[in-house]
């Protein structure tokens, strides 16, 4: 059945050589995008839980503003508005980055800056979810508030929520698959490529389909054994089970 | 580029109101279908039913871990030559793009709701199945007028939210060319060269109509809470 993808393509590569290439894009992007998302995410969601109204307003507006947009339409804006709305000639420097860049740079930071928001409301989860007595405690001890978040809050919340994580490590590689539409050649574009020049459908969404079950069992491994080596002695399962039950949310794309 | 001017928008409104339409048209559709199928699927899982249960669970496993525009790109192959294979004639039948759309993103959504309503089906105590028992409920009654009532008020925020996430996602049909909110604007600003006017619209309309919706989540989420406590 897979016998086409090791066939010679009319650019002198194999089909397979095409899969491949997708996938080093798509896992890229996913990679680089999570460390924007896990930073930016961090920061956004310790805004949500410090009490200056100003600081919590900023990043309230941020989760609002990247969580309510579908994401398909903040690629647009990225790729197709942000270079007219930038000065001429830093738009005309955008628009004229070589391919695959012009495509991957966009994508990247749309990708990054929504999973962030994402991740802000687990943050903030997690932050909330730990007793009051740690901050008090931390306080007691003459932290400053910027040092209870770094060495108090922050390490605790962070070990507490990778379970629940895990489901915004998986969107993200699933969602790299909308940089397809703003011309970024991923595994899912390199599959549809793959079919339109063969005709052979199954073989080609059938090769996609495996190789994204094989990242999802990676990730899912990665995840067991992040969770496993930084959980908190003691707090078997994580958060409480209400808690995690609210705060269950599944990302479609 | 020249100035922005976003009264070309009122001009083109009709086709935009034409789009959202149908995007709503398809949350609806998607949510039906997800709801009964991901009802079906929880249950079976927690019935523990032989042959049926493994197969809903790879099914759903399989799901969630691709793309939902793999997943397009497949049912739009895939639908019309197994609806040929169970009719008459064994060839493939052309059925539309718009119900082909209807009909994978309520598959697709089943997986998602079916895990909702699993971890709702988990927080439901012991007692309560053993109660219906002594009552002497068929497992259908049980199902029906003691344990889902309460599963669907406990996991109702969670519904919403995955359905938010749900009217996002049917923007996707992009990549198959149907005219949703999103597509309706692409398509005009192709004609008149309104990228930025268009694009940031429907950015604000989508904006606009999901906080809305996650401001009831909140208050469905504040509503659960005594309850679960």
């Amino acid at each position: 059945m897979f016998d086409v993808l090791f066939e010679q393509a009319a650019d002198g590569r194999r089909y397979i050589d095409w899969l491949l290439s997708g996938l080093v894009w798509t896992v890229a992007l996913a990679f680089f995008g999570w460390w924007i998302a896990f930073v930016v995410g961090v920061v956004v969601g310790v805004g949500r839980t410090v009490s200056s109204p100003i600081v919590a307003g900023v990043a309230r507006a941020y989760t609002e503003l990247f969580r309510n947009i579908p994401l398909l339409v903040q690629m647009f804006l990225w790729y197709f508005v942000l270079p007219e709305l930038l000065p001429t000639s830093m738009g005309n420097w955008i628009k004229q980055m070589p391919n695959p860049w012009g495509a991957f740079l966009p994508a990247l930071f749309c990708l990054g800056l929504y999973t962030a928001s994402r991740v802000a409301e687990q943050v903030r989860a997690g932050i909330e979810a730990l007793p009051r007595g740690q901050r008090e405690a931390a306080t007691a001890l003459g932290l400053s508030g910027r040092m209870a978040y770094r060495l108090v809050l922050i390490p605790q919340a962070l070990r507490l929520i990778v379970p629940s994580l895990t489901s915004e490590v998986m969107g993200i590689y699933k969602n790299t698959s909308v940089a397809l539409t703003i011309g970024l050649l991923e595994l899912t574009a390199a599959a549809r490529q793959i079919s339109e020049a063969t005709f052979q459908t199954f073989a080609a969404f059938g090769a996609a389909t495996i190789i994204y079950l094989a990242l999802a069992l990676v990730v899912h491994q990665l995840m067991v054994a992040i969770d496993r080596s930084v959980r908190i002695p003691g707090t078997e399962g994580g958060p409480p089970r209400r808690r995690f039950l609210l705060s269950l949310r599944g990302s479609g794309a | 580029m020249d100035h922005i001017d976003f009264s070309i928008v009122l001009h083109v409104w009709p086709h935009l109101w034409q789009g959202l339409k149908f995007s709503f048209m398809l949350t609806v559709a998607a949510f039906a279908i997800g709801m009964i199928l991901g009802t079906i699927f929880a249950i079976i899982q927690h019935l523990q039913v032989p042959v049926l249960s493994p197969i809903v669970k790879t099914y759903i496993t399989i799901m969630r871990s691709i793309p939902l525009i793999l997943v397009l790109f497949w049912f739009f192959f895939l639908v019309p030559i197994v609806l040929g294979y169970f009719s008459s004639s064994g060839r493939p039948i052309p059925i539309g793009p718009v119900y082909a759309a209807y009909i994978t993103f309520g598959l697709f959504e089943a997986a998602y709701y079916s895990e909702i309503m699993r971890v709702g089906l988990r927080s439901i105590s012991r007692g309560q199945f053993e109660a219906a028992q002594a009552l002497a409920l068929s497992t259908f009654q049980t199902y029906r007028f003691v344990i889902m009532p309460q599963v669907l008020r406990v996991t109702a925020p969670i519904i919403l939210s995955q359905t938010i996430i749900l009217f996002q996602d049917t923007s996707l049909v992009y990549v198959v060319s149907l005219t949703d909110l999103l597509g309706a604007a692409s398509k005009i600003a192709q004609l008149n060269g309104r990228l930025i006017e268009m694009y940031v619209t429907v950015a604000i309309i989508y904006l606009l109509i999901c906080s809305a919706l996650s401001q009831i989540v909140t208050f469905l989420k504040k509503r659960a809470e005594p309850m679960t406590r």
